[in-house]
């Protein structure tokens, strides 16, 4: 009973914690399963063919592709354009500034379907062909909120005056921008880059809406693929994008810990 | 550094800053002698640091001109202007180490080696162990040498320095002071110190102008400001005065004036020129001129001497001095001085004393402004 007591906030993270990688673990240990029929649902017998041939599936290594360009692109838009509106939105006064502000968080307000059915409306009624802009368009508006608020509270947290101190040490607007704004506020701007990164890749609900015939994304091919049976290749692009993932986290983290190292040392 | 001229002194010309309806800065004239350490000191919002920021080229100036030597510098950007600043908050760069942050300037004009410079720099504020370390590694108070390193690398031709010891204690910003001074001395590079305590103007400047409300109310040598202060703001806000409202009885060489039924004499060379015979003045006295009898003894006091007699209200025992209120027909709470040299048994609230001075130590201002501008003002808010 004392041992329970004593221990119960670690059982209880512990608990959590299998909660959250339970799934991420299925996921992975399916990715070695050789299913029976054409659902990769019950446990057959561990096998590697998937992973020796990821593409094997028709369609699929498109759809990926697909993703992966149009959460690059998706990234790369809202980062610009993000980054840009929280500079303003904390640099500068000017009329509805509070407006702005708070408009910014209307798309994660906004219900996603009611949103993505909306969209489409506005996209027929302006007689736009769907496709790939359509998607990329509804793609970087929904990532935007994410990074302006990342990059906010980056720029919010810097001292005015660091700026000043570089122009006072004869470096002209763009050094500044360059050798201090930008370095300062990256981790603020890598931090949405990432997050719209995940977003756009995972989305379906919006992107099911505004796609075209041709535009089928992964989470669309996975979806798709469900109701006539789900490829092992599935959890093997799953866990690859996981392993992934971790992979740059911890790389980061090892980054940082040896540069504080170093200084220390 | 765009020339190779050493400089020459500041010169503000008619300077002025306002905001909307808000004026920061009156127009003012102010030089600043090269090679000299000089004080804006004044109360926080009186526009000594906003008349830093425009020397710096960070805020631009309503009216008026800012010159380096000859060269006139008000149109160049701060990056162009062989002016470098301390901030109070000391503004190192958080992502980058000590040697880059102090290799900056240098870096931005194109110099490549640096080494040497960043490390006769690092030896010049006693961090050379320090190069590798990032900014939020280090103490406060070596966080400001960085600072001052960082900026006096680039040789500017004055260095601006925003309340640079605003952020350390007490004991640390003692030793910095000294250790600034130390600097100044042995680089020879203008000083402009903008500060809002007295003492630390008092320590390091050679010259301070002393700043009201966006106004410079008088410029000069510390002794000279805090012995000859022609505005009852100087008076109160450097030190202590007393500070007595008297009527002129006559003029000549000294002043004579009554004030609470005794007389007093003010040399007529410290008294404002406007002076004249049936007008006001005030007469000050500094606390540490002051000499306590008892009123039993007061026939032992020379008679050349200024006198008022009161009562003893408070008296606080300090260490190396006691500290005396006196309250006298001629004024409410005279302060008095006196060094522990003797202890001296008796003084003690409730006591009928006479207070007396050399006259020479005597000051007259002009008795049109407000008596208590400069008092107790808003100490320290830190």
């Amino acid at each position: 009973m004392r041992w329970l007591r004593k221990n119960l906030v670690v059982i209880a993270g512990l608990l959590t914690l299998a909660y959250m990688i339970l799934p991420n673990a299925v996921v992975m240990v399916f990715s070695f399963n050789r299913p029976n029929g054409r659902f990769n649902y019950s446990w057959q017998r561990f096998s590697t063919d998937a992973w020796k041939d990821p593409c094997g599936v028709a369609d699929l290594c498109r759809s990926l592709t697909l993703s992966l360009q149009l959460a690059a692109w998706a990234t790369l838009g809202a980062v610009l354009l993000g980054t840009m509106i929280a500079f303003a939105l904390v640099r500068y006064r000017f009329r509805a500034r509070g407006a702005i502000n708070s408009l910014i968080f209307l798309p994660m307000a906004m219900p996603e379907v009611v949103m993505a059915a909306s969209l489409l409306t506005l996209f027929l009624n302006m007689g736009v062909q769907l496709g790939f802009l359509t998607v990329l368009i509804a793609h970087i508006m929904f990532c935007l909120s994410f990074v302006v608020t990342a990059v906010k509270a980056r720029i919010m947290s810097m001292d005015p005056r660091l700026e000043e101190a570089a122009r006072d040490l004869y470096a002209g607007p763009a050094q500044t921008f360059l050798r201090v704004t930008l370095p300062i506020a990256a981790p603020g701007i890598a931090a949405g880059g990432l997050l719209a990164f995940a977003l756009s890749f995972d989305d379906f609900i919006i992107t099911n809406f505004n796609a075209g015939p041709s535009t089928v994304t992964f989470p669309m091919f996975v979806w798709g693929s469900a109701q006539r049976g789900t490829p092992v290749q599935i959890n093997v692009i799953g866990t690859a994008m996981f392993v992934l993932a971790v992979l740059i986290v911890v790389t980061g983290q090892l980054i940082a810990n040896r540069r504080k190292k170093t200084a220390t040392a | 550094m765009t020339d190779t001229t050493t400089g020459g002194d500041v010169r503000l010309t008619g300077i002025s800053k306002t905001y909307g309806s808000f004026t920061a800065v009156h127009p003012l004239d102010l030089t600043v002698p090269q090679g000299s350490f000089f004080a804006l000191l004044g109360a926080s919002g009186c526009g000594k640091t906003t008349t830093l920021r425009m020397i710096a080229g960070l805020e631009d100036p309503s009216t008026g001109s800012v010159f380096l030597g000859d060269t006139d510098v008000t149109d160049l950007p701060p990056y162009k202007r062989p002016v470098n600043t301390v901030f109070q908050s000391y503004a190192l760069f958080p992502h980058m180490d000590i040697s880059e942050n102090i290799a900056f300037g240098l870096r931005r004009r194109g110099i490549k080696s640096v080494k040497k410079q960043v490390d006769d720099m690092l030896e010049l504020v006693q961090l050379g162990d320090k190069a590798t370390h990032k900014p939020h590694q280090l103490s406060g108070g070596q966080q400001q040498r960085v600072a001052v390193a960082r900026a006096l690398i680039n040789h500017p031709q004055v260095l601006l320095l925003d309340e640079p010891l605003g952020a350390l204690d007490l004991k640390l910003r003692r030793q910095m002071q000294l250790e600034l001074k130390r600097i100044q001395t042995e680089v020879g590079i203008t000083f402009v110190h903008v500060t809002h305590d007295q003492e630390e103007a008092m320590t390091m400047a050679d010259q301070v102008a002393v700043m009201n409300g966006g106004r410079v109310e008088q410029l000069g040598a510390p002794a000279d400001l805090y012995e000859n202060p022609r505005t009852t703001f100087v008076a109160n806000f450097l030190g202590t005065s007393n500070l007595i409202e008297a009527d002129v009885l006559d003029t000549g060489a000294d002043v004579l004036v009554t004030a609470g039924g005794g007389r007093l004499r003010v040399p007529a060379d410290r008294c404002p020129s406007a002076v004249r015979k049936g007008g006001k003045l005030l007469v000050g006295v500094r606390p540490e001129k002051i000499s306590l009898a008892h009123a039993d003894d007061a026939g032992e006091i020379g008679a050349d001497r200024n006198r008022v007699t009161g009562r003893i209200a408070d008296s606080s025992f300090i260490g190396v001095s006691t500290q005396y209120v006196v309250n006298s027909p001629a004024g409410a709470e005279l302060q008095v001085y006196e060094q522990n040299v003797e202890r001296r048994a008796g003084l003690l609230p409730g006591t009928e004393v006479v207070l007396h001075w050399n006259p020479a130590h005597t000051f007259g201002l002009d008795a049109d402004q407000d008596i208590d501008a400069g008092v107790e003002t808003v100490e320290d808010s830190l």
